[in-house]
């Protein structure tokens, strides 16, 4: 008994749409692998835009990308109110796309950084953090050189008037510390929203930890949440 | 190697007067040109192991384990049901010596499509790294660079960089060390070959258009660093990981609906080498056709063409009623694919211009380059440095002030500062993260989360400068043990040799003896060389590197989730040391080669290194795979770089716990030599609490194998250790009596210590 359909968009270069297929078939899902050509997303449930170097992160982190043939159709489907997730370079190019407000910008330490964070649910009424209960902690890994988001102060003014922000950098018990922003993100963003919610970009990957032997499950609430379940994650 | 317009063309591109007079012989005319360039290319040393191949004969490389060995693009070993790992490790040292960032991403490039064309998925990396001291400007700049590099190739292409090591010691300033190993996963009934067979079979390269750039990067390769090597920058190719990653995904399609005969890399020497190293593994010849080589520029002479390193290129050999699927393939991700020649049954790499040959050469001439068997003699100056190794006393500092100071050694320090910039994770196969175990695990998903396979690379140069048959058998000893201390079974070698001037008697004399004591524990050890790479010329005005093979060992553990790293993951739990807890009888050889030698002495490393006991090891490591199948390990960690007492301050420090210990009395050694000697076949086990201890306890009675108990893990913040004897030390001054103590703080912050700006817990 599938969960739903979800697509995984597959660009040239992304690298982690096996990862998410893998973590989505774990969770009860049937992964379907979009090629990013495709015209049309029919059939699914939910769409996902996973991590990696589309076109090789040239010119831009997902200034390219954008231009694919399928994102006019996950533009599309996001406006008629469909799931979208962009995870990492998924998150770049909803930004470049215009499906997302704001930037990501190369870190603060203007290095690749690998590492363990904890972020904070911050709105927990979105299509990907639905089953998560408000102020949830989770510890997820960041991959990535160019995560700083940024926005302009009266956009970034909207998103957090609106609840926006979905993810937010703080330290294991939940308190936002200087130390425990990563990248230099403006207002410890580690993820937000378009303002209906469903339409989701985080630069931390849930997909790479959904099963114990991997470093934890804190990724799974988000997934699952596409579906609905409500699963409780300690 | 000087560049002289007057000096004949045949030694301008590295070819001897008697290399040359045999090749004009056995093709009974002088080659033109073009034919002189692919001689040159295919008999450098690089290519053509010319000086080494006899003397590799020695590695064991059969075993029921090994399905492909030494000869092709990687060694293949068989996993079980139907899993097989394909694994290799190739050097990068002269590119990152002149480009650090592009010498490393071209490194990391080649080796993938090694890996690639065995039809395997390419799923981890290591990098296995030497530089000259972090405080040294251009050393800092190599190393960073190489960091760089890797992380920019290895995290675009999406193969996760998951382990290795990093050591400093000035001799490779002039001359840094850059191996890097890749390890695929195959399903055992898609493992291809890089070989041409099959007259009439078509040859299609796939991926970058050829460029003029690399051209003799492998006799670059092979040769020493001179002042001149600058002005060499443009033997260094230049990388393209996007690329990269699309032939990736191209050729495992290609693979995996079965259409390719063979495959093969493009590296060194370009197509001059794998058109002619698949038609010799096919028995055949090869006609090839230089204007259907998509090129990057207009003008490009064969020879240019036939020499090009352009990288992120493959040769595929198919039938011909497959170039359309294959072709489809491509074109899907978006790659050129070509057909450029055809495999032929005369047994000659014929060149064609527009249909003109333009060379012509019999394949076995080029890959069957002349082997030497070169002089070799005892170095002299192991004459005086195997007089017995003391260390300073008088004014050194207590033992506490010793450990951090150890700690904070740039080769023993946190590596984070490298690892970070390397994503660990993409596939999501990693088991242990990068610093919190002695080997790399990647768990399976293919077999179901069950099976995970471990893998460690390591090698000690300053050990093999004192002594390379030891040298040797340790550095397999110590691959092998760290792979046994995750909990998996090492199954197979590969290796790099990185030494100098094989053509000095006392370089190739080194190159004997390292290979020898290999290949004595790799018998003992049941773990097979499968393939590896030579590097020699690693030579510089000051001198020739230390002697530095190095190893990488692939491991097997059968039930992932029972792997564990070297942190203790509780307070109260039992900490033992197992194996040779005696060490040796002569104090000396603990400190030769040592940290603490390097860190006190002030001059190179100094005595004979203690051996290790091949038996006593295979026993140990055999008895730690035990324990982890009974449940009742909870972290083990080798003792090695620093000795007993880093060990244990690396494991305090990995689980955030605190440790009460006693260094117990071992033979005749001082107080001192147990604390921070270093000697082999030693391994820190925390077991499990309850009945897991007690079946762990009554294992070890029953083995014969030495072990002690060293105390317990505590809630404290603190490590507590206590040496008796330890009252006063040898010259009765700086005694810091039985027991000294750090806090966990002091150890963190010596250990994350920013090893370019040595400022404290910055990393």
């Amino acid at each position: 008994m599938s969960r739903g359909r979800v697509g995984v968009v597959i660009f040239p270069g992304s690298n982690c749409d096996q990862d998410c297929i893998w973590a989505l078939e774990q969770l009860g899902f049937e992964a379907v692998p979009i090629w990013h050509q495709s015209l049309r997303l029919s059939g699914l449930d939910g769409v996902i835009l996973p991590g990696g170097f589309s076109y090789g992160d040239y010119l831009r982190a997902g200034a390219i990308a954008r231009f694919s043939p399928v994102m006019q159709a996950v533009a599309a489907w996001a406006k008629k109110g469909m799931p979208v997730l962009g995870i990492c370079n998924g998150f770049q190019i909803l930004c470049e796309a215009g499906l997302l407000p704001g930037a990501l910008l190369p870190n603060l330490s203007r290095r690749f950084q690998c590492e363990e964070v904890y972020v904070r649910v911050e709105n927990t009424a979105t299509a990907f953090t639905r089953s998560a209960s408000p102020g949830m902690i989770l510890r997820l890994p960041i991959a990535h050189a160019q995560g700083r988001f940024f926005a302009p102060p009266a956009v970034l003014a909207e998103l957090e008037r609106n609840g926006q922000v979905v993810f937010r950098y703080t330290s294991a018990d939940g308190t936002r510390r200087p130390e425990s922003n990563p990248n230099g993100s403006v207002n410890d963003i580690a993820g937000i929203c378009n303002r209906e919610g469903n339409v989701v970009g985080m630069m931390p990957h849930p997909e790479r930890v959904v099963h114990p032997l991997l470093g934890g499950e804190d990724g799974r609430v988000i997934l699952l949440s596409l579906a609905g379940v409500l699963e409780r994650v300690l | 190697m000087q560049e002289h317009e007057d000096q004949p063309a045949w030694r301008r591109q590295g070819l001897t007067d008697a290399e040359y007079a045999r090749i004009v012989e056995l093709l009974g005319r002088e080659p033109n040109e073009l034919e002189l360039g692919m001689f040159a290319v295919l008999w450098s040393e690089h290519c053509g192991y010319k000086h080494s191949k006899l003397a590799l004969r020695r590695f064991p490389t059969q075993g029921p384990q090994v399905l492909v060995g030494p000869g092709e693009n990687a060694g293949v070993v068989d996993i079980g049901e139907k899993f097989a790992v394909a694994f290799r490790m190739e050097s990068h040292n002269h590119p990152c010596a002149i480009e650090p960032y592009q010498g490393a991403a071209t490194g990391v490039g080649g080796i993938i499509r090694d890996i690639l064309a065995m039809g395997a998925r390419p799923i981890a990396l290591l990098d296995s790294l030497r530089f000259g001291p972090p405080s040294d400007a251009r050393s800092a700049h190599i190393a960073q660079g190489v960091v760089e590099g890797i992380a920019g190739y290895g995290n675009c292409v999406g193969v996760p960089t998951v382990g290795g090591e990093i050591a400093f010691d000035p001799v490779y300033a002039a001359n840094p060390l850059c191996n890097v190993m890749c390890v695929g996963l195959i399903d055992k009934e898609r493992l291809t070959r890089a070989a041409a067979s099959g007259v009439g079979n078509v040859c299609i390269l796939v991926g970058q258009h050829t460029g003029r750039d690399g051209i003799h990067g492998a006799t670059f390769a092979s040769g020493e660093l001179d002042a001149e090597s600058e002005s060499r920058r443009p033997s260094v190719q230049v990388g393209d990981p996007f690329m990269g990653k699309l032939l990736i995904e191209a050729c495992l399609e290609i693979v995996r609906q079965g259409l390719a005969v063979g495959i093969q890399d493009m590296g060194a020497a370009g197509l001059t080498s794998s058109l002619a190293e698949t038609a010799a593994r096919g028995g055949t010849g090869v006609d090839v056709e230089i204007a259907a080589v998509p090129q990057r520029e207009p003008g490009m002479t064969p020879y240019e063409v036939m020499l090009s390193e352009s990288q992120e290129r493959m040769l595929v050999i198919a039938r011909p009623e497959n170039v359309e699927a294959i072709t489809t393939i491509c074109r899907h991700f978006g790659l050129n694919a070509a057909v450029i020649g055809r495999v032929t049954e005369d047994g000659l790499l014929t060149v064609r211009l527009h249909g003109e040959v333009v060379g012509q050469v019999p394949v076995r001439l080029l890959t069957e380059a002349p082997t030497y068997q070169p002089a070799a003699r005892e170095p002299a100056y192991l004459r005086s440095t195997r007089a017995p190794a003391s260390l300073p006393v008088a004014g050194a500092p207590g033992e506490a002030d010793l450990l951090l100071q150890l700690l904070r050694r740039p080769t023993i320090a946190s590596k984070a500062w490298a690892y970070r910039r390397f994503d660990h994770q993409v596939q999501v196969r990693t088991l242990l993260l990068p610093g919190a175990a002695d080997a790399a695990v990647l768990v399976l998903r293919e077999s179901g989360m069950r099976k995970a396979i471990a893998l460690a690379t390591d090698g000690n140069g300053r050990l093999c400068y004192l002594d390379a048959r030891r040298g040797g058998r340790l550095a397999v000893a110590e691959a092998a043990r760290n792979v046994a201390c995750v909990g998996a079974r090492p199954l197979a070698m590969t290796n790099c040799l990185n030494f100098g001037n094989p053509e000095d008697p006392e370089i190739f004399w080194q190159f004997q003896e390292a290979i020898a004591g290999m290949s004595e524990a790799a018998e003992a050890l049941q773990t097979p060389v499968t393939g590896g790479n030579v590097s020699f010329y690693n030579e510089s005005e000051k001198g020739a590197i230390y002697p530095t093979p190095v190893v990488g060992m692939l491991g097997l553990a059968e039930r992932a989730e029972l792997c564990r790293g070297i942190a203790p993951p509780a307070a109260g739990l039992e900490v033992l040391l197992l194996g040779d807890v005696q060490g040796p009888a002569d104090e000396s050889e603990v400190w030769a080669g040592s940290e603490l030698q390097a860190l006190l002495s002030g001059t190179g490393p100094q005595g004979v290194p203690a051996d290790v006991d091949l038996r006593l090891e295979k026993q140990l490591q055999d008895l730690l795979l035990e324990l982890y199948e009974a449940g009742a390990v909870a972290a083990a960690h080798d003792v090695s770089e620093g000795g007993l007492a880093v060990a244990l301050a690396e494991m305090a420090l990995a689980g955030g716990v605190g440790l009460d210990v006693t260094i117990p009395p071992a033979g005749w050694l001082s107080p001192r030599a147990r604390a921070f000697g270093e000697w082999p076949s030693r391994v820190v086990v925390v077991l499990n609490p309850g009945e897991a201890a007690a079946r762990a306890l009554a294992l070890l009675r029953g083995s014969g194998l030495p072990w002690v108990r060293l105390g317990q893990t505590t809630a404290a913040a603190e490590l507590q250790f206590e040496i008796p004897g330890a009252c006063t030390d040898a010259a009765g001054e700086s005694a810091s009596g039985p027991v000294f103590r750090v806090t966990l703080e002091a150890v963190k912050r010596s250990y994350y210590s920013d090893p370019f700006t040595s400022a404290e817990g910055e990393v």
